[in-house]
């Protein structure tokens, strides 16, 4: 990863997690996701509401149609605001590094 | 709500994130000196096995966390050894991140709604002034024990401990809707706590009950439990208390109470929440929200802990074991615990410890002598009053609900 490339993963992320609220417990930022494409989508989108841990928690049981139904699930049941290419991305790195 | 500690966590979190492997994770829970307590079951996802950690939040002594945000955190079962869970060894449970803290003197109770005959805003001074009773009840999640089940479904991946069981006191709720009077179309009483989502167009979490629910003489608007005021994680100033049914109708931070004379059909009771009807042996129903196929969750089904000792814990051959657990059900009463240390071919009555009341959990203890060295698998199983016991076989549903299979134990004869 160039020195361009990390520096905007850092604004891309701190500009997700800054408008988080505060989680119960100091220690949310210890859970790590695989370092994989699309990840820093997931850490910004999926960490606005909740914390990373239940993608980790979630697996690695869920297979393709299931982990595409969670994040339909998320944006149709929860209203969360992922535009389609996002929603596709998530669905991608849950799929390739989470599914069972 | 954005506060500034939440800006500096926020910031730490994007550090660790972006730096992988370079930046270190800060040190988790409490994990080294208490690693006793973080007994996670073969049987859970493997995922989980590897997040679930142990940790303290504000004012709990450390619990299993499963999710940090919204906080989700479960008993180790060693919590579990007394038929009461003291408050800060009692559960965490929460469905959505923005969790306010109350402040108890300026909190405000609204009651009304279209199906009552008035409305009328109390605060706590005026609630605690209706007349006080107290309950021993178990505060069960309608998920424990959903990392349990084979094949996994998805949701919070709870082991054992998503339960606990206190003494609470509050008014009942039958004497707070009195205060506005039911209308006789009222078909369900609605709840709403302070908590609620991070974005507007998540549903906020409001459940309803059947009005011959909610004025039930148990049904309470609890302000103490064990005889303290309420944790700020258990849902202070004020939750309701409905003993018997499964958790997610104690609202926490309770702030309206609104009877309505058409079926709530918010996200949390019409699409969550549901078995399939008729495949689980309930009696109460909450018949305004059936449909043909499903129903919304509502009592606690009968079921039973080993505590002591241990799975994988060291016994000696020929010598008397003590074993030791708790029995619980919808408020039928536990009739009986058995124990099987053949695989579940044979069964022996355990001894009832003191009843604190049909709600709560009950104490049971059992002596054997151990001959044969190896593994020894112990199982208990519970029966209730109206003849209900533990299911032998997993009854499978979507959401992982009611798992009362009995749990077993390993233990290491030498």
């Amino acid at each position: 990863m160039s020195v361009e490339e990390t520096a905007l993963r850092w604004t891309v992320i701190f500009a997700a997690l800054a408008f988080v609220p505060a989680s119960a417990s100091a220690d949310e930022p210890a859970v790590q996701l695989k370092q994989a494409p699309g990840v820093d989508v997931v850490a910004a989108q999926c960490g606005a509401c909740h914390s990373l841990d239940y993608i980790v928690m979630n697996s690695p049981f869920r297979n393709a149609a299931q982990w595409d139904a969670e994040v339909a699930k998320m944006i149709k049941a929860y209203g969360a605001p992922i535009d389609p290419a996002d929603a596709k991305t998530i669905g991608d790195y849950l799929k390739e590094n989470y599914g069972g | 709500m954005m506060t500034r500690r939440g800006l500096l966590e926020a910031a730490g979190g994007a550090l660790a994130f972006a730096g992988g492997g370079a930046v270190m994770a800060p040190a988790r829970g409490a994990g080294s000196t208490n690693s006793g307590l973080l007994q996670l079951s073969p049987l859970l996802p493997a995922g989980t096995r590897s997040e679930a950690v142990l940790d303290t939040l504000p004012g709990k002594k450390p619990l299993i966390k499963l999710t940090y945000r919204p906080p989700n955190y479960e008993a180790p079962l060693a919590y579990l050894r007394t038929a009461i869970t003291p408050n800060d060894e009692f559960f965490v449970r929460y469905h959505l991140a923005d969790i306010p803290q109350v402040d108890a003197a300026t909190w405000k109770l609204n009651i009304g709604g279209e199906g009552a005959n008035g409305n009328l805003q109390i605060g706590l001074d005026e609630l605690k002034k209706l007349p006080a009773f107290e309950v021993v009840a178990v505060c069960q999640c309608s998920g424990n024990r959903r990392g349990l089940f084979q094949p996994h479904v998805a949701g919070e991946q709870w082991g054992n401990g998503a339960m606990g069981c206190a003494r609470w006191k509050g008014a009942r709720l039958k004497d707070v809707l009195d205060l506005v009077g039911l209308k006789k179309e009222a078909v369900e009483v609605v709840f709403d706590g302070a908590d609620g989502p991070v974005f507007d167009k998540t549903p906020d979490l409001i459940k309803s009950l059947p009005v011959w629910k909610a004025i039930e003489e148990t049904t309470l608007v609890a302000y103490e439990m064990n005889g303290e005021p309420l944790p700020h994680w258990n849902g202070f100033p004020a939750r309701i208390v409905v003993p018997g049914w499964t958790a997610v109708y104690w609202v926490k931070h309770i702030t309206s109470i609104t009877a309505v004379t058409r079926p709530f059909d918010g996200y949390w009771m019409k699409t969550a929440y549901r078995i399939p009807v008729g495949k689980f042996p309930l009696v109460a129903r909450f018949i305004s929200q059936e449909t043909a196929v499903t129903t919304p969750i509502t009592e606690i089904v009968v079921n039973s802990l080993i505590i002591s000792p241990a799975d994988g814990a060291r016994i000696r051959a020929g010598r008397k074991t003590a074993i030791s657990g708790i029995a619980w059900d919808g408020g039928y009463g536990i009739n009986s615990v058995e124990i099987s240390a053949d695989n579940g071919k044979s069964w022996t009555e355990a001894s009832l410890g003191e009843d604190p009341g049909k709600f709560a959990f009950r104490a049971w203890s059992y002596e054997f002598i151990p001959e044969r060295r190896g593994k020894l698998l112990l199982a208990a199983r519970a029966a209730n009053k109206i003849g209900q016991i533990q299911t032998q076989e997993l009854i499978q549903n979507p959401a992982g609900y009611c798992n009362n299979v009995p749990q077993t134990v390993t233990l290491d004869v030498s």
